[in-house]
């Protein structure tokens, strides 16, 4: 169970749309957009609240890539494994971040919740490849040791 | 239009698969349902027309004048292409399955010629889901034809299971991974009845009770449920609908059960008893309507999705738990258990009663009645691995005293039998006008007026859960006014049981299974149960001063 003003705050996001089935969508990225990640317990609120089955609500939103039900760090960082990226060698990026924050496939956030580390499929910059995002910044034409460098830049920003 | 070249007349099919059907042709399905909304999703039903464009038939309406082909070559490939891709991801332990050789998958690999798979099965692989008492769960065994998914939504209004992820991650779960037993599944079994691979099975409780057949020190005794006797036959290849009850009690003695009793029985005390309820409350026009509560699937669906209308349902155990804890209570006597350990086992139609047996309410002075609940199927797999030869056994007589029951009794496993098995005990007999009232039929909702001297009852009859929620939404808004509703959870009654034998698609023995349970009741010349001289026996007997402690649930602390 969650604190009571997670509850609080899904009953006003629920009131900016309509209460009903095909809100879920709008109503769930509203709640990722607040908690940057959307908490299972909500999820089934909703659902609850939208008169729509707890096992439908996951459907839906495991369908989706965008949705996450655990926590994110605070820096997300995207590393795009498109075909542009792909060719000019992206997937050593990823182990060697993988390898800096003893992530995995499996594993996505590190234990204190600084960084996620996740795969998207074209972030659209396919000329700046291959390309990362960090949050809502972008940054282009990466290798392994400069992707591991900005790591180790906003650790020591986070330890200042 | 034309099939094949032949001419063929369609009326109102619904779609072209089942005029393609009704010309004899056994076009390939796994995820098409007759009762089911249309999905699609399996490709297999894929036919070409005149101009050599395919499409799948399930999902096309029939039109005056097409010409369909059903199985030119290119048909023939992409059907087995359909299918080995399907078996790539697919487990491939066919011998050590349980549905080995009722599944539609092998059955259609088979027919189709898919004699090998030319990929390797990277998938990875899933934990089976054991949790529920009634059914287990193999995702890889699932083939996604959402069978499940959409009987336990559009039939049950459960929806336990959905799918879930996309791609090749796609998958039919709880939400959230959760076990089964975490949501509000009803175990009613359904999902196992449309499921055409061994994904959903019942789970199984033979190991147990062959250990106590096995046992010398332990008396085994068995009931066995009205709608068993009708359906067990379909899995030894008898006629469907024939009523087997005489060789299924030689065969439960030739596998080493000690007594062999009739549930009938039992559905005579809950008629009893339960009309004993509703006259009461009737008179003083209290918590009305009253519910039917012998169906465990319903009893739990009605807890959990309207909790306040749970009062309504009437205090009565089901009859496999009144009969349940009578025959606990017989054989606490020394002379009849012969210093003996008892084992007390059920043979039901029914996945739900698995977990009806551990519920608390089934439970007296700190004792579970019932031992272990066995399906009709797992019944028919036990006389198989015995080698008995069903078809040919000599019929019997189920053991004294709880041989006989009424023909009210009997028609408990078909949807409408409960209420008219009541109105039997109100009306004092059958007298003609009860079995027209509208209780009878294989609608999943009806409606009835019976008129007895002064007293006029109006009530509703309802099969499938998902019937069952739009008659309580009704009743909460108050829009009906009914004295009493009967709801079994499996479309049409027990008698289609998620524990029972499941023989292909499209022919389900529906009709006469409940056939041949009316017919059971015109051939018992006892119709109703306050009639049958061995429950008159038990009320001045055993029961006497103690129908609340053993008949009724009991308060459970929360």
């Amino acid at each position: 169970m969650l604190d009571e003003t997670y509850y609080q705050k899904t009953d006003a996001i629920i009131a900016r749309h309509s209460c009903e089935p095909r809100s879920l969508i709008p109503i769930i990225q509203d709640i990722q957009a607040e908690y940057r990640y959307l908490p299972p317990e909500l999820l089934s609120y909703v659902a609850g609240k939208l008169g729509i089955s707890e096992s439908k609500a996951f459907s839906v939103a495991s369908f989706y890539e965008n949705f996450s039900f655990e926590a994110k760090g605070k820096y997300v960082i995207k590393i795009c494994d498109g075909t542009a990226c792909h060719v000019r060698k992206s997937a050593p990026i990823m182990e060697r971040l993988y390898k800096e924050l003893g992530l995995s496939k499996k594993k996505h956030t590190t234990d204190d919740q600084l960084f996620t580390l996740e795969t998207v499929s074209c972030l659209g910059a396919c000329g700046l490849a291959p390309a990362m995002m960090v949050n809502e910044q972008v940054h282009p034409k990466m290798t392994p040791d400069s992707a591991a460098e900005l790591v180790e830049k906003l650790r020591k920003e986070e330890s200042v | 239009m034309t099939i094949d070249g032949r001419q063929v007349t369609f009326t109102d099919e619904p779609n072209v698969l089942s005029v393609i059907r009704k010309a004899n042709i056994d076009i390939p399905t796994l995820c098409y349902m007759k009762d089911l909304p249309i999905y699609g999703a399996c490709r297999l039903c894929t036919v070409e027309d005149g101009r050599g464009r395919t499409f799948s038939s399930c999902s096309e309406t029939p039109r005056d004048g097409m010409e369909i082909y059903t199985s030119t070559p290119k048909l023939m490939r992409y059907r087995k292409m359909i299918l080995e891709l399907l078996l790539a991801s697919h487990c491939r332990d066919c011998t050590t399955c349980d549905k080995s050789g009722s599944c539609r998958l092998q059955e259609l690999c088979n027919r189709l010629g898919v004699n090998r798979v030319r990929f390797e099965n990277t998938k990875e692989q899933y934990e089976l889901d054991t949790s529920s008492p009634s059914i287990i769960r193999d995702p890889n065994k699932c083939v996604l034809c959402g069978n499940c998914v959409r009987v336990c939504e559009n039939i049950q209004g459960v929806n336990a299971i959905d799918f879930a992820y996309r791609g090749t991650d796609a998958m039919v779960t709880p939400a959230f991974n959760k076990k089964l037993a975490e949501t509000d599944c009803v175990n009613c079994g359904q999902c196992r009845v449309v499921c055409p691979t061994g994904a959903i099975t019942i789970h199984s409780n033979i190991d147990d009770v062959w250990d106590a057949l096995a046992d010398k020190d332990t008396k085994v005794i068995c009931q066995v449920a009205p709608a068993v006797r009708v359906g067990l036959g379909d899995a030894f290849g008898l006629p469907t609908g024939s009523n087997v009850f005489g060789q299924m009690v030689t065969a439960l003695h030739q596998l080493g059960f000690d007594q062999v009793y009739d549930t009938t029985y039992g559905a005579d005390l809950t008629v009893i008893e339960e009309a004993k309820e509703a006259v009461e409350r009737l008179n003083k026009n209290e918590n009305l309507p009253i519910f039917t509560s012998c169906c465990p699937a319903w009893v739990k669906f009605c807890q959990t999705r309207y909790p306040d209308l749970a009062g309504h349902l009437s205090t009565c155990r089901s009859p496999q738990q009144m009969f349940g804890a009578v025959l606990k209570e017989y054989f606490k006597d020394e002379t009849k258990n012969e210093g003996k350990k008892v084992v007390s086992v059920t043979i039901m139609p029914c996945t739900a009663k698995k977990d009806e047996i551990r519920r608390p309410t089934s439970w007296t002075n700190g004792e579970q009645d019932i031992d272990y609940a066995l399906t009709t199927t797992e019944v028919a797999a036990m006389i198989r691995r015995a080698g008995i030869k069903f078809e040919t056994l000599e019929e019997s007589k189920a053991d004294d005293p709880f041989e006989l029951g009424s023909g009210g009794g009997v028609i408990f496993g078909v949807t409408g039998g409960v209420t008219e098995a009541v109105l039997r005990w109100i009306g004092g007999g059958t007298d003609g006008t009860i079995s027209t009232c509208g209780v009878r039929g294989e609608e999943g909702m009806k409606e009835f007026t019976y008129k007895h001297g002064d007293l006029t009852l109006r009530g509703a009859v309802v099969s499938g859960l998902a019937n069952a929620a739009r008659l309580m939404d009704r009743i909460r808004a108050g829009e009906v006014d009914y004295q009493i509703v009967e709801v079994m959870a499996c479309p049409r009654g027990c008698v289609m049981g998620g524990g029972q034998p499941v023989m292909g698609v499209d022919t389900a023995p529906q009709t006469d299974r409940i056939n041949g349970l009316y017919n059971t009741d015109i051939s018992y010349e006892i119709k109703a149960s306050q009639d049958n001289p061995a429950v008159q026996a038990l009320y001045e007997g055993l029961l006497k001063g103690r129908e609340h402690e053993l008949l009724h649930c009991p308060k459970v602390e929360k």
